[in-house]
């Protein structure tokens, strides 16, 4: 009976789990990786922050990653001499709405708004096969495409260092065809370390969000044992 | 209170002492003590399922404490800042950024939100286990299904507030089911947003709703489900009456006194849920994209509708049973059915003291009858769970449809087959196992 019952709880769960549509690469990267999120921080800054905001951090929390202030003034801030202010973008949303038909999103926390329901982390996965499956198509206003967000409005902002893939429309692949300043494998490492730091700065303090963890539990364990002895002591005489 | 029912406190000639009589010739503070702790007589019995009635109170005071510190830094407008993003929105993140120790308090509300509902729907759970509001306990389940009931709305005006995408479309579609109601439907949903559509005034009307009026109304409802219960006595898992059996000093032979027996015993149960809930809050605050649903990391934007508007967990079985109804009746279009099942299907819960007709409490006593439907019940309240986190889709819709009428006949049919089962003798003392 509680075999049955149970299968009853499962069989429409399995009948209704949809199928994943696109699949995606998933992200080899890791957050506590400090050099990797400084190349990332590069990257971003100039390849993403031209047209998109990252407008909930500050240029001053990328000294988290291992940078002096002066680090981050000489290589990492062209828009603004503020140490303390915010990372804005410098054009303006109505005209960059007429040049790609949408105001570029603020990349802030995009990370975290590419999770699923069930799996958090799939914003990293996402966008690190995003990033990376750019192709040529005629078809589109500005000469791109991705596989994974189709007839998307940004062309591929990486082509110099990736080159031009185009998909093959009988095998669904990409090839290709003309070279970037990057090898393929150089490359994907370049895109893991962009994702990573979007993946940091969707939530900086993520790392000591876990350390601390750690001691909370560590703490309640402590607290847990004396409260259990504390109970045992009083019930005691409870039959 | 029954005046003079505890003696006034006499003072030893200490200082405290001294105050304390002060204070006990003008203030109920001794009766009171004795009235709901010391003296508060609860069966020894109790099990695991009897923690979540405390851990919901603890619940309550970290919302409320968290939720103050909230209110210092964030900011109820959906006007656009410098950056074109919704102020509210950008306050929530300068509340996780820049404010320091803020990103911990906005995760303790915000996984919080989420244990709520988990504490509650096992406290429910537990009166129906052991029959909890049975009689003479009615009051005190009415008073709870009120608590449920705030609860909902206090979590439903709380979710707007981050002003994300799920924030608004989620706030957009509910409210307009209102619009389903014949005659006054499209008014009230107006009344409800203050204006024809989500926006600025609604942000603002929620925020008091969450800030003050449901928390005050749901402060109120639990001090009634509290003294209501203390006036009746804790039910047990044998779901007897322990004053039945009292000693020659009128104290139950199966009671012992709250404090301190259950006061140590709920800080046990305190520690652990607070394992659980650091465990979420430290490493997977967004609770598997259930309890910060991932679409609400987009600022809302009016314009873009996203493809899938899903409840958050709490709320998707009634979500479901409102999905379940596909069928126009009485000239009545289907969204108006769709609104009474999801009311009528919270409601419901409030009549059970008056649909269960057996001659036992506890499900220790109660036969096959009442743990097949109740297990059903669990299961048909978990597949409709489910099913409101999906977009729709014609088996879900079928499904969801069987479950529905389950929902129902669980409630509905219990006059008759809660009779019907066979039930074990009920021991005249609780036992302890």
């Amino acid at each position: 009976m509680k075999k049955f019952l149970i299968a009853l709880l499962f069989a429409p769960m399995m009948a209704i789990a949809s199928g994943g549509s696109v699949h995606l690469d998933k992200w080899p990267g890791s957050v506590s990786d400090k050099a990797a999120l400084q190349n990332g921080a590069k990257l971003f800054v100039n390849y993403c922050l031209n047209c998109h905001g990252a407008s909930y951090l500050r240029y001053k929390s990328l000294m988290e990653l291992g940078l002096t202030e002066q680090q981050v003034k000489d290589n990492l801030m062209f828009t603004s001499d503020k140490i303390g202010s915010l990372m804005g973008v410098a054009a303006r949303a109505d005209e960059q709405k007429l040049w790609f038909g949408a105001t570029p999103p603020d990349l802030t926390i995009v990370a975290r708004a590419r999770g699923e329901a069930g799996n958090a982390g799939a914003g990293a996965d996402w966008l690190y096969t995003y990033l990376r499956t750019f192709y040529r198509d005629d078809k589109r206003p500005t000469g791109w495409n991705n596989v994974v967000f189709e007839n998307v409005g940004m062309p591929n902002p990486l082509w110099q260092l990736q080159g031009q893939q185009v998909l093959n429309h009988e095998t669904h692949k990409l090839e290709m065809a003309v070279p970037g300043q990057l090898s393929p494998a150089e490359f994907d490492k370049s895109v893991s370390d962009l994702v990573g730091f979007m993946v940091w700065m969707a939530e900086p303090q993520q790392e000591y969000r876990r350390r601390l963890g750690w001691f909370v539990l560590a703490f309640l364990a402590v607290l847990f044992v004396l409260a259990y002895a504390l109970k045992k002591e009083y019930w005691k005489d409870i039959h | 209170m029954a005046a003079g029912k505890f003696e006034k406190y006499k003072s030893d000639g200490s200082v405290g002492g001294d105050a304390l009589e002060w204070v006990d010739a003008r203030f109920p503070a001794t009766s009171m003590y004795k009235e709901h702790l010391s003296e508060y007589y609860a069966p020894k019995n109790f099990n695991f399922w009897y923690f979540f009635g405390s851990l919901a109170l603890l619940v309550l005071v970290i919302q409320i404490v968290t939720g103050i510190f909230l209110v210092m830094h964030y900011k109820p407008d959906a006007a656009l800042n410098a950056s074109g993003v919704p102020v509210a929105f950008a306050s929530v993140e300068y509340i996780m950024r820049d404010v320091p120790g803020g990103w911990i308090i906005r995760y303790m509300h915000s996984t919080g939100a989420s244990a709520f509902f988990i504490v509650v729907y096992l406290h429910m759970f537990r009166g129906l286990l052991y029959g909890s509001y049975r009689k003479p306990r009615e009051l005190t389940w009415l008073f709870g299904c009120g608590i449920f009931l705030v609860l909902m709305g206090e979590a439903f005006f709380g979710y707007l507030l981050p002003w994300g995408q799920m924030s608004f479309w989620g706030a957009q579609v509910i409210v307009n089911l209102f619009s389903a109601i014949p005659v006054i439907g499209n008014d009230l949903s107006i009344l409800i947003r203050g204006d024809f559509v989500v926006g600025d005034a609604t942000l603002n009307r929620f925020f008091s709703f969450h800030v003050i009026a449901f928390p005050l109304i749901l402060i109120g409802l639990v001090a009634a489900h509290i003294l209501a219960l203390h006036e009746t006595g804790s039910n047990n898992p044998d779901g007897i009456e322990i004053k039945a059996n009292k000693d020659e000093n009128g104290i139950p032979r199966d009671g012992i006194p709250f404090h301190p027996y259950y006061t140590v015993k709920d800080i046990v149960g305190v520690v652990v849920f607070l394992m659980v809930f650091s465990a979420i809050m430290f490493f997977a605050p967004e609770g598997g994209g259930y309890f910060l649903e991932t679409p609400n990391f987009y600022p809302a934007d009016p314009l873009k509708t996203p493809p899938h508007i899903a409840p958050v967990w709490y709320f998707t079985p009634y979500y479901s049973i409102l999905r379940a109804m596909v069928w126009n009746f009485f000239g009545l279009p289907a969204k108006f059915w769709g609104v009474v099942g999801m009311g009528a299907s919270v409601v419901i819960f409030a009549f059970l003291p008056w649909l269960d007709r057996s001659p036992v409490k506890s499900i220790r006593y109660r036969g096959p009858i009442y743990k097949t439907m109740l297990t059903l019940f669990v299961i048909c309240f978990f597949i409709l769970g489910y099913l409101g986190t999906l977009s729709p889709s014609p088996m879900g819709e079928l499904i969801s449809q069987i479950c529905t009428v389950f929902y129902f006949g669980f409630f509905l049919a219990m006059p008759w087959w809660s009779r019907m089962d066979k039930f074990k003798p009920v021991p005249e003392r609780v036992t302890m196992k």
